[in-house]
């Protein structure tokens, strides 16, 4: 079973978001995306300033089996990236959640129609069938 | 856990990775017991297997040696790799792919009718390989005193009989170690014996990563019906000598030699951040396009690794389409790892 906290909103595909009290959200994927990817090799992160629109492709998480598109879970544009992970991919597979954060976005309005803890266990769920 | 010819297996047990570098640095241990085992008897069980094998199973002249061999259809293309062991007196043994199973028995069982020779598989046994520099001493611990005394004797890619057990030095990761076929009942037991004396339990996964690192063709990715040993990076398994020898696909490869083959097989090192990965196309400048066969993330050397498939004239490096991009890959000679060391020119 995958660890899913209940203070984050989720995207159906499998982004994490966390809000930070300086209005702005961070963003990773989630423990079961990672488990599901395996050991993760390579990280492509998008540029710092970056506008990105709701749904937008903007990171790859590669793993030894296969490369996955991460996408902007709300529109807004990219404050900070998390650097470490070009060095130490694994980072998201050891702490999804915290040192494995992806990037920091100021939103600047659309978000998609994000999932509770709750509710994301059940798209979880069903795809670990 | 996925599917895998008909069983369910895992790609890892906990970090792949980790699985591939216990494998290159001490043991692991893997359940092949998908592999399809088969004992092939009668008088004229060899005759059949000099027709049906493309390397020359007259080579096996002593009891236990093994020969890895493809098995053409008649134009040449790869029914399956196997390996195939000598048994007492004129028996083999044959263990071929889970994956191609049932077409196997039937081609094999097709020709060996005429021959009076019978062939039985033996869904019977597990097959478990313990792989890596420390896998021939922990695994032999583990057996009786003149068990492990006989096992340690064995020179590579020959094997022997433990009471049911067949333990034979051969493998499919680029390291040492042995392929253990032994009664299902047992081999639970002896995983767990073998996890106890430090063997990492080691997923497809890294059985992946480690053939590929090896060098070695993985069947239907490598090669297939519509491909030749030739182009395969296998002419080193066809014996051409002795030229009376009729095999299956003789006349095919023996013309494509002469005309000279299309295409070759080469390893490639992708030096980008990227992956290469299967059915990626390759361009070769002057020469045309080829195709990227295996491709994966090897984690001995830290960057992306593969074979292709690419027109003979190809040399140097060539640019390869991931994911929407062209990236340069350099050609190299495979295997990129063995014996734990690296055989290929490190990238910056």
């Amino acid at each position: 079973m995958s660890n899913i906290p209940a203070d984050l909103k989720y995207a159906r595909t499998h982004e994490w978001l966390r809000s930070l009290s300086d209005g702005n959200v961070e963003v990773g994927i989630s423990d079961h995306a990672q488990s599901a990817l395996g050991d993760l090799v390579f990280v492509q992160l998008p540029d710092v300033g970056r506008a990105l629109s709701l749904g937008e492709a903007c990171a790859v998480v590669e793993s030894v089996k296969a490369a996955s598109d991460l996408y902007a879970p709300v529109a807004g544009s990219v404050v900070a990236v998390n650097e470490a992970l070009v060095k130490e991919p694994e980072l998201i597979n050891q702490d999804p959640y915290g040192r494995g954060w992806v990037m920091r976005l100021k939103p600047n309005g659309a978000s998609s129609d994000l999932l509770s803890a709750t509710d994301y266990q059940k798209v979880a769920d069903q795809a670990e069938g | 856990m996925v599917d895998f010819g008909g069983w369910d297996m895992p790609v890892a047990y906990g970090s792949q990775i980790e699985e591939h570098h216990a494998v290159r640095h001490s043991i692991g241990v893997f359940d092949v017991s998908h592999m399809c085992v088969v004992d092939v008897s009668g008088s004229r069980a060899g005759e059949l297997l000099s027709r049906l094998l493309a390397n020359d199973i007259g080579r096996l002249k002593t009891f236990g040696k093994a020969l890895y061999s493809c098995m053409l259809n008649d134009s040449g293309g790869v029914i399956d790799d196997l390996i195939a062991y000598r048994m007492e007196g004129g028996d083999y043994r044959l263990v071929v792919n889970a994956g191609t199973r049932d077409k196997d028995m039937a081609w094999i069982g097709a020709h060996a009718a005429s021959l009076d020779v019978r062939l039985l598989e033996r869904r019977d046994l597990a097959m478990l390989a313990v792989q890596g520099p420390e896998a021939r001493e922990r695994a032999a611990s583990l057996l009786s005193y003149d068990g492990s005394r006989t096992v340690m004797a064995l020179e590579p890619f020959f094997g022997t009989r433990l009471g049911e057990w067949f333990v034979a030095r051969t493998g499919y990761t680029g390291e040492d170690g042995f392929e253990v076929m032994l009664p299902a009942s047992e081999a639970g037991a002896f995983w767990q014996r073998l996890n106890a004396a430090g063997a990492r339990s080691c997923g497809l996964g890294a059985r992946d990563t480690l053939r590929l690192e090896a060098g070695m063709n993985l069947y239907g990715n490598d090669m297939d019906e519509q491909t030749h040993p030739l182009e395969s990076g296998l002419g080193w398994t066809v014996a051409f000598e002795p030229a009376g020898r009729d095999f299956i696909g003789r006349a095919a490869l023996e013309a494509v030699r002469v005309r000279g083959s299309e295409n070759k097989q080469v390893g490639l090192v992708l030096d980008e951040r990227a992956v290469l990965r299967s059915h990626q196309r390759v361009k070769v400048q002057d020469a045309g396009d080829g195709e990227v066969t295996s491709g994966t993330f090897s984690p001995t050397l830290g960057c992306s690794i593969g074979l292709a498939r690419v027109p003979s004239a190809t040399k140097g490096v060539v640019e390869v389409e991931v994911r929407g991009r062209f990236m340069t890959a350099r050609v190299v000679r495979p295997p990129f790892v063995r014996h734990g060391k690296v055989l290929v020119q490190q990238g910056a």
